[in-house]
């Protein structure tokens, strides 16, 4: 179980390695030879212009995506491609740039979602729902409402999450990966589209997690304050390839960085 | 030729020309498809509807007479004793025009931006009412329809085909419906002017970009409802003509609107948003149907499998290509 | 002022997560229970039994089973009919090759082949969604009631096509065949009701009903939270035609008794009534499929004794009204009211809640 396999791995080291990852969809190609690692419990960042692959590169690490040549180590094992099934089974919970929730269930169920991995009864005991059953949903049901008090949803806990603003429901999706306590943490954009208060509130909510929780953390985000202030180490893409690497003092003075970001001066 | 091969070629010859039948009416569901993203369960009953109105209109019957003779206990039947087939064809165009219109106003526009599958059941209801309707404004007995097509076979073809036949053999000539042929034709005119409105129109170009992008056309000022009801009133048209060629065929009855389902197998196959995908996956079903109702369910001797064979051959095929012969490759984003 | 939730404190995670959170709502089914199952039996005849409350209860069934597969998780189904011919035929030939097997079992056998049966033709739903399932399934149920039709065995070689049940007896009191008194046909449905129903509650809030529900909100994103899809899926299928098989099994053993497949179990006579009454009803609520199954079984009576018995209509003219009326209702309910009966019930009860002071 590589679950087991990545809470062995001390802090401060590589939980995955990317290695030449090109990923192309008929004729387009939205990574060309990527190559970065992921510490265990950093903050770790993809940054780039739009366009530039970082969300096909989270959606190569959890499995959604095949890539079409290079290797994804994970927690020490080479493979060619991650399954979204297997990815969850092993701790990588995810965030979407574009949310994606459960928007017929309410808030409570939304998290209880992410609990169903943990969840071993059968669907006959579930059926008669005595003993074993209850006692499961009520540890469940109490895992998740740490994490609702966490996230301060409790005002919204049966509301269903189609009907709440959209800074709700991004915290709703955070809470949903959060309920899933995962070593890795991957989020896309999760501060878009946000006032100031909402995204320190974010920003205060993904420092917890990775304050409190150990959880390692990989995020995109456009907002360079924000990428500066949270992050340990960024990654920079450009065209699907990387063009950068280090921590945030680094990249701040990366040639190639400011280039892609601001053109170059003819 | 040996009586075989002349055997076989008859059969694809009457494949492909039921196919065709069904192609006409899957092209009425893709263009609504198309256009406003509705899976028009109500296609079939159009089709009867249509032919109803038709007749209705051709022998002059008053629209309601059973209810009204039932509820008042009068005796009305027929304003007029019969009416040249041009005519009544136009006025029921004008009526598949006004029913468009009348569903955009009453049903469509209150159903904008809720899920494809709450639109589709609405189409069931919509089948039910134009159903009910259908039968109440003109009664349910079967209904004969002659818009002055010819039909039977054809004596000619029958003739020089025995010659083609091989020396000493048994052979009678082939049977191939004039009727089939007729609507072979028609469908080919009619695609084909489709084709060149929607290359050629404003309207058409308009009525692409709404395909393409609801939004997006919305913001360059096309109306989405006056499209909409466009849309709704060339499918009851495409509806009214495939009602008069299965109605001719087999006169007007309830059972004219379960071809609908005839042609659910060729969308599959084709594909929803695709006009060549409606043509080609009609003719594909309508010609292995018939092959297979003669050498297989004739070599099992289980008989009667159209029922199903059209599904069936359409699901194996979704299972190789799930976005069906022309339709647009699926590419799943997060 | 009655009907209100102040004062009542849950302290356990346990208690508020039970079927009945308000004590109010506890009481009045506990109310109705009483009445279903020790006053009904004493009054029921044969016109109850057979108009009203025995179709009632195998709609009910057979709703609840079509709203795991489309309200819950979200896969639209147009083979009711063949499921619940699966059922039926199922029952018909456990009961010749097994003569003593008690009538219980034979209806719960018959489920479980069903689900099987589900399972089966619930493999594309893998490879293909929305209407493409919607219209595979339909093959589904053409290709079901041809092979009953066109092959003998399955209704035992009879010149009629027809199957005919056999009288069985529970405590010695005979629930199915022609001597069947009208409350044990009524107390055997009522009971296979009840429980499977609480059984379908029980997984709906539960780990199974949340997969199903993750599977039809967003099928990528469940996936990626570790919900295998096909899985799930195919569990949605195997349930939702074990209660269809059941009822399909009631059906023809307890209801009809004898039946011919293409008449009874055509997609215009089961598939779509069924449609309409998780529609109307409310997809996705377990109350919305008992409300859809009562009012498809009562509006035709009632339709019937307007239109027939007071304004005097033939019934052939009838029949096209409430063809019409259903199509209309189906359409209206779709506008006004999406989620259908059950949505409407529990905002008559937010009223109540405040009311006679809004404010």
């Amino acid at each position: 179980m590589s679950l087991a396999k990545i809470q062995s791995i001390p802090y401060g080291k590589e939980v995955i390695k990317i290695k030449n990852i090109s990923l192309a969809f008929g004729g387009v190609k939205a990574l060309t030879d990527v190559s970065f690692e992921v510490k265990k419990g950093e903050v770790f960042a993809i940054i780039g212009p739009n366009g530039a692959g970082k969300s096909s590169m989270l959606n190569v690490i959890n499995g959604f995506y095949k890539p079409t040549s290079g290797q994804i180590n994970f927690a020490g094992e080479d493979r060619k491609e991650m399954i979204p099934e297997f990815a969850a089974k092993s701790g990588i919970a995810r965030t979407f740039q574009n949310i994606a929730l459960f928007k017929g269930m309410s808030t409570l169920d939304n998290l209880m979602t992410g609990r169903l991995l943990k969840q071993k009864q059968n669907f006959l005991m579930q059926a008669l729902y005595f003993g074993p059953v209850q006692k499961e949903e009520a540890y469940h049901r109490d895992k998740v409402e740490r994490v609702i008090d966490f996230l301060d949803l409790q005002a919204i806990r049966r509301t269903p999450v189609g009907s709440l603003p959209y800074g709700l429901q991004k915290r709703v999706e955070l809470g949903r990966a959060l309920a899933m306590e995962p070593e890795i943490l991957l989020l896309d954009e999760p501060m878009a589209g946000m006032n100031v208060e909402e995204k320190q509130d974010m920003s205060r909510f993904v420092l917890t997690a990775n304050d409190e929780f150990k959880t390692t953390i990989v995020l995109i985000e456009h907002d360079m304050s924000v990428v500066m202030d949270i992050s340990d180490r960024i990654v920079v893409l450009d065209y699907g390839k990387k063009i950068g690497e280090g921590n945030p003092s680094e990249i701040l003075k990366n040639k190639a960085v400011i280039d892609a970001y601001l053109g170059v001066a003819d | 030729m040996s009586v075989e091969l002349l055997n076989f070629i008859e059969t694809v010859i009457n494949g492909l020309m039921s196919g065709i039948m069904y192609s006409l009416v899957a092209l009425g569901f893709v263009l609504i498809f198309k256009a406003s993203g509705v899976f028009n369960f109500a296609q079939g009953v159009f089709a009867l509807f249509a032919a109803l109105t038709l007749v209705g209109f051709q022998t002059g019957q008053v629209p309601f007479s059973h209810l009204i003779n039932e509820l008042f206990g009068t005796n009305f039947h027929n304003w007029y004793p019969s009416l040249h087939s041009f005519f009544a064809i136009i006025l029921t165009i004008i009526t598949m025009i006004v029913l468009a219109w009348l569903i955009e106003k009453l049903v469509l526009k209150h159903l904008v931006n809720q899920e494809p599958i709450i639109l589709f059941m609405a189409t069931i209801g919509l089948a039910f009412v134009l159903e009910g309707v259908g039968d109440l404004m003109w009664g349910s007995d079967v209904k004969v329809l002659d818009v002055g097509i010819p039909s039977g076979g054809s004596e000619w073809l029958e003739k020089t085909t025995i010659g083609w036949a091989s020396e000493g053999s048994e052979y009678y000539g082939m049977y191939i419906d004039v009727l089939n042929v007729w609507a072979t034709i028609i469908a080919v005119i009619l695609v084909t002017a489709l084709a060149l409105f929607s290359q050629y129109t404003k309207t058409g170009r308009a009525l692409r970009a709404v395909a393409d992008d609801h939004q997006a056309a919305l913001s360059v000022g096309i109306s989405l409802r006056s499209i909409w009801v466009l849309v709704w009133a060339i499918s009851g048209f495409i509806a009214m003509v495939a009602g008069i060629m299965w109605g001719t065929e087999s006169g007007v009855q309830f059972s004219l609107s379960l071809i609908a389902l005839k042609a659910l197998p060729v969308l599959i196959l084709g594909g929803f948003t695709s006009i060549p995908g409606a043509i080609i996956g009609g003719l594909l079903i309508g010609l292995g149907e018939k092959l297979a109702e003669i050498y297989i369910g004739g070599l099992l001797d289980i008989g009667a499998i159209e029922n199903w064979f059209a599904y069936f051959m359409a699901l194996v095929f979704l299972l190789f290509r799930p976005q069906g012969l022309f339709g647009d490759k699926i590419i799943e984003r997060v | 002022m009655i009907y209100k939730e102040t004062g009542q404190f849950k302290s356990t995670y346990e208690s508020d997560h039970s079927i009945f959170p308000l004590i109010q709502d506890k009481i009045a089914f506990n109310l109705l229970m009483l009445v279903a199952f020790l006053i009904v039996p004493f009054f029921i005849d044969s016109y109850w039994e057979k108009a009203i409350l025995i179709p009632f209860l195998i709609y009910s069934m057979a709703a609840i089973g079509l709203n795991i597969l489309t309200g819950y998780c979200g896969q639209v189904s147009l083979g009711t009919g063949g499921f619940m011919a699966v059922g039926a035929f199922a029952t018909y030939k456990i009961m010749t090759f097994f003569p003593d097997l008690n009538i219980m079992i034979i209806v719960l056998l018959s489920g479980v082949i069903t689900a099987f049966v589900g399972i089966l033709f619930g493999l594309p739903s893998l490879r293909i969604k929305g209407f493409y399932l919607a219209v595979a399934t339909l093959a589904s149920q053409f290709f079901i009631i041809w092979l009953f039709n066109k092959v003998p065995w399955f209704y035992n070689y009879s010149d009629t096509g027809q199957i005919t049940v056999s009288e069985r007896t529970m405590f010695g009191v005979a629930v199915t065949g022609a001597n069947a008194p009208p409350y044990a046909t009524y107390l055997f449905c009522l009971i296979l009701v009840v429980v499977l129903g609480f059984a379908a509650k029980n997984m709906i809030r539960s780990k199974i009903g949340r997969s199903w529900m993750a599977i039809r909100d967003m099928d990528i994103a469940a996936e990626i939270i570790g919900v295998p899809p096909l899985k799930t899926k195919l569990s949605a299928f195997a349930i939702s035609s074990f209660y269809i098989g059941i009822a399909g099994s009631l059906y023809f053993a307890v209801y009809l008794g004898a039946l011919e497949v293409t008449e009874s179990f055509d997609i215009m006579a089961i598939s779509f009534p069924v449609l309409f009454m998780i529609i109307i009803g409310g997809l996705g609520s377990m109350l919305g499929s008992f409300l859809g199954a009562a009012f498809i079984v009562l509006l035709p009576i009632f339709l019937k004794n307007v239109m027939v018995d007071l304004i005097g209509l033939s019934a052939v003219t009838a029949k096209h009204f409430e063809i019409t009326i259903w199509g209309l209702l189906m359409v209206v309910f779709l506008i006004l009211e999406p989620h259908g009966l059950a949505r409407l019930w529990s905002i008559a009860k937010e009223k109540l809640r405040k009311w006679p002071f809004p404010y």
